[in-house]
């Protein structure tokens, strides 16, 4: 297929559309380094944004909020890879980011393990699970697919909220243990390590999903979402394909969930629910599905707006606006799923395309020189 | 015995409540493959419009004719609610399926938060007419009287969806679109009509069951569409999609099968066997009890 007989002839591209060789440009590749490096010292700071962060931000509340956003834009990463960039639409990925948080929790706290064999038995049993429950789902495809892998998260949230064997704490949720941990991730104090550690993960999804999707299996992928057909009929299975995509993904959320109870301090139940499947899929469509920084602006964004949208609820700002505006207003998840429609209308490549969709508008308004 | 009787007919009245639910969601998908997370929505407004009315709208009440009229009023304003969404927000998708289905996941996390931003996010007590909270005894076993009352209200809905889609031409030309919708379009009939009435027909039934269903549970509360409405999917998915009549047999089948082994198993139990059920449907009939394949 590469090695063509014919040579194609080189091809013409007009002037204006070549990119300038500015110094920008030359930067662009590094850019993503620049900003792990910005993320990584961040810390350091003591900044005050007020109106954006509540403390200075090396505060332990300001840097666990950011920590939480990195989890989710790495969890939004990582169900990219089924839906932006397989064509997957998975309702049941909240399991097994559950599988990951439940079962740290319980192999630490009820079972005594030391840290790191509860995290490497979880990211293992998290894969397996994915491994097991997507050979069943995958038999079905499109909505049917849909409905089944929201049907198995059903499942999960039932196990986790009747408690069987007293194992999962129920609707109460199950605190961490944090005696057996190292001292290093416990405390406010060390808040900062907690944030490196989802730092890490953000940076480890967005890798994995790079390489995977930079790969032939990824142009597999990439081949399943636009046209499956034919990728059959080319000869590969898609079947395999997709199992490949689904239990990587899953293996993914299981270890957000590690790092995520690390954070958090303890499980809850919320975590389970198809909610949360529904703000990841949110949260890829706000940021661009299909794209490498899409879906962790939208991970990051959805989970700074979810939690700060309800101090802005309580503001002064919105209290004094009549009820029928107030009300709404402080409700962040009516907000964001409005948002969510406008953007399905008006912005469907999300937050990624903003820029390709506003410089033809930006050239229009400078002035001609 | 009296246990065997009690339960089924308990089992019965979930039945009923999943089947109100699952019609209308089932007849959506049919004709025009959309896979609507809203309906859940439809069912608060219906819910909360009828305790409204029962306790603002002149005429209606928690008793007698006035109940009556609160529920009609709480019909009415679910299915006013699903032809709205039809016609702003489907419409202009109309066969892109992935976009409508994220569209109606938006609506239903904005609307679920716009029924807890007005009506805040508690429990509300559900005004209900004095004798739906008595027994009856049927059979030696005493059977709650909201139970029997769903039942008959979700054999009355069967029984005029049935009518409708057997002897209207409105029904024809639905039955017939969801067998085969270009073939219907290229007719020359405008199958877009009967979307707007399949989702009006679907929000009143949700609606109803949001009504009927407050006054079972006692409360009503912003949440309570959700959770129902992962059952109607499962009961939609088993019963096939776009079959009205295989939605019911799947309602009943998912209702008993829950009752009777969440009270002789754990409880909790039940609600993993209709999963387990669904599971072995999907993968012995994968187009369900009755209709036809489900497509991407």
């Amino acid at each position: 297929m590469t090695n063509s007989v014919v040579d194609a002839p080189p091809a013409q591209v007009p002037d204006e559309l070549t990119p300038g060789h500015s110094r920008w440009h030359g930067l662009r590749p590094y850019l993503p380094l620049v900003a792990l490096v910005v993320a990584a010292v961040l810390p350091y700071s003591t900044v005050n944004l007020p109106g954006i962060f509540e403390g200075p931000l090396n505060s332990p509340g300001t840097l666990q909020l950011l920590a939480i956003c990195l989890v989710f834009g790495g969890l939004a990463a990582g169900y990219d890879l089924l839906f932006g960039r397989t064509g997957m639409l998975s309702f049941g990925h909240a399991l097994y980011f559950a599988a990951g948080v439940y079962g740290t929790d319980i192999l630490v706290t009820k079972a005594g393990l030391p840290l790191w064999q509860a995290a490497v038995l979880t990211v293992a049993g998290g894969t397996t699970l994915a491994a097991l429950l997507g050979a069943v789902a995958l038999r079905t495809v499109g909505i049917a697919f849909a409905m089944v892998t929201l049907a198995f998260a059903q499942v999960g949230a039932i196990l986790v909220a009747r408690d069987f064997g007293g194992l999962t704490g129920g609707e109460e949720g199950l605190p961490l243990d944090v005696s057996g941990l190292p001292s290093a991730l416990v405390g406010v104090t060390n808040t900062v390590n907690l944030y490196w550690l989802a730092l890490a993960y953000l940076a480890l999804v967005v890798l994995v999903v790079h390489r995977v999707s930079g790969s032939p299996t990824g142009r597999v992928l990439a081949g399943l979402r636009d046209d499956e057909r034919r990728i059959g009929v080319l000869g590969l299975d898609p079947y395999r394909f997709k199992l490949v995509a689904f239990t990587l993904a899953g293996g993914l959320a299981s270890a957000g969930g590690v790092v995520y109870v690390l954070i958090v301090g303890g499980a809850s139940p919320h975590i389970t629910s198809s909610e949360l499947t529904l703000s990841l899929l949110v949260m890829v469509v706000l940021g661009g599905p299909g794209t490498r920084w899409g879906p962790v602006l939208g991970g990051v964004l959805y989970m700074y707006l979810d939690h700060r949208l309800t101090a802005f609820g309580s503001s002064d700002a919105v209290d004094s606006l009549p009820a029928f505006l107030s009300h709404p207003l402080s409700q962040p998840l009516f907000v964001l799923g409005t948002v969510f429609i406008l953007a399905v209308y008006f912005f469907p490549g999300g937050v990624a395309s903003l820029r390709t969709r506003l410089t033809p508008l930006l050239t229009a308004l400078r002035p001609p020189r | 015995m009296n246990t065997v009787v009690l339960l089924t007919l308990t089992g019965l009245g979930l039945a009923a409540l999943y089947f109100l639910v699952a019609s209308g969601l089932s007849l959506v998908f049919g004709l025009a493959d959309v896979l609507n997370f809203a309906h859940g929505l439809f069912l608060g407004v219906g819910a909360y419009a009828t305790w409204w009315a029962a306790g603002n709208l002149p005429g209606a009440g928690p008793d007698g004719l006035g109940f009556v009229v609160a529920v009609l009023f709480g019909v009415l304003a679910g299915s006013l609610v699903a032809v709205l969404v039809e016609l702003v927000l489907i419409r202009p998708l109309y066969s892109r399926t992935i976009e409508q289905v994220l569209v109606t996941v938006g609506l239903s996390l904005a609307g679920v938060a716009l029924l807890q931003a007005t009506w805040g996010a508690d429990p509300r007590t559900f005004p209900r007419p004095a004798w739906s909270r008595q027994v009856t005894s049927v059979l030696g076993a005493q059977v709650p009287n909201a139970g029997l009352l769903l039942i008959v209200a979700a054999v009355l809905v069967l029984g005029a969806l049935l009518a409708f889609l057997r002897w209207t031409r409105y029904g024809l030309i639905i039955r017939a679109g969801v067998e085969n919708r270009e073939m219907v379009t290229a007719l020359g009939i405008d199958v877009r009509k009967a979307f707007t009435l399949v989702f009006a027909i679907g929000g009143a039934a949700a609606a109803l069951a949001g009504a009927l269903g407050g006054v079972y549970f006692g409360t009503v509360s912003p949440g309570q569409g959700g959770s129902l409405l992962i059952f109607a999917f499962i009961v939609v998915v088993i019963g096939g999609m776009g079959s009205v009549v295989g939605s019911a047999y799947a309602a009943v089948a998912v209702g008993l099968l829950q009752q009777f082994v969440n009270y002789y198993g754990t409880s909790g139990l039940g609600d993993l066997c209709v999963v387990g059920l669904l599971a072995v449907v999907l993968l012995l009939r994968p187009q369900g009890l009755a209709g036809k394949v489900a497509h991407a």
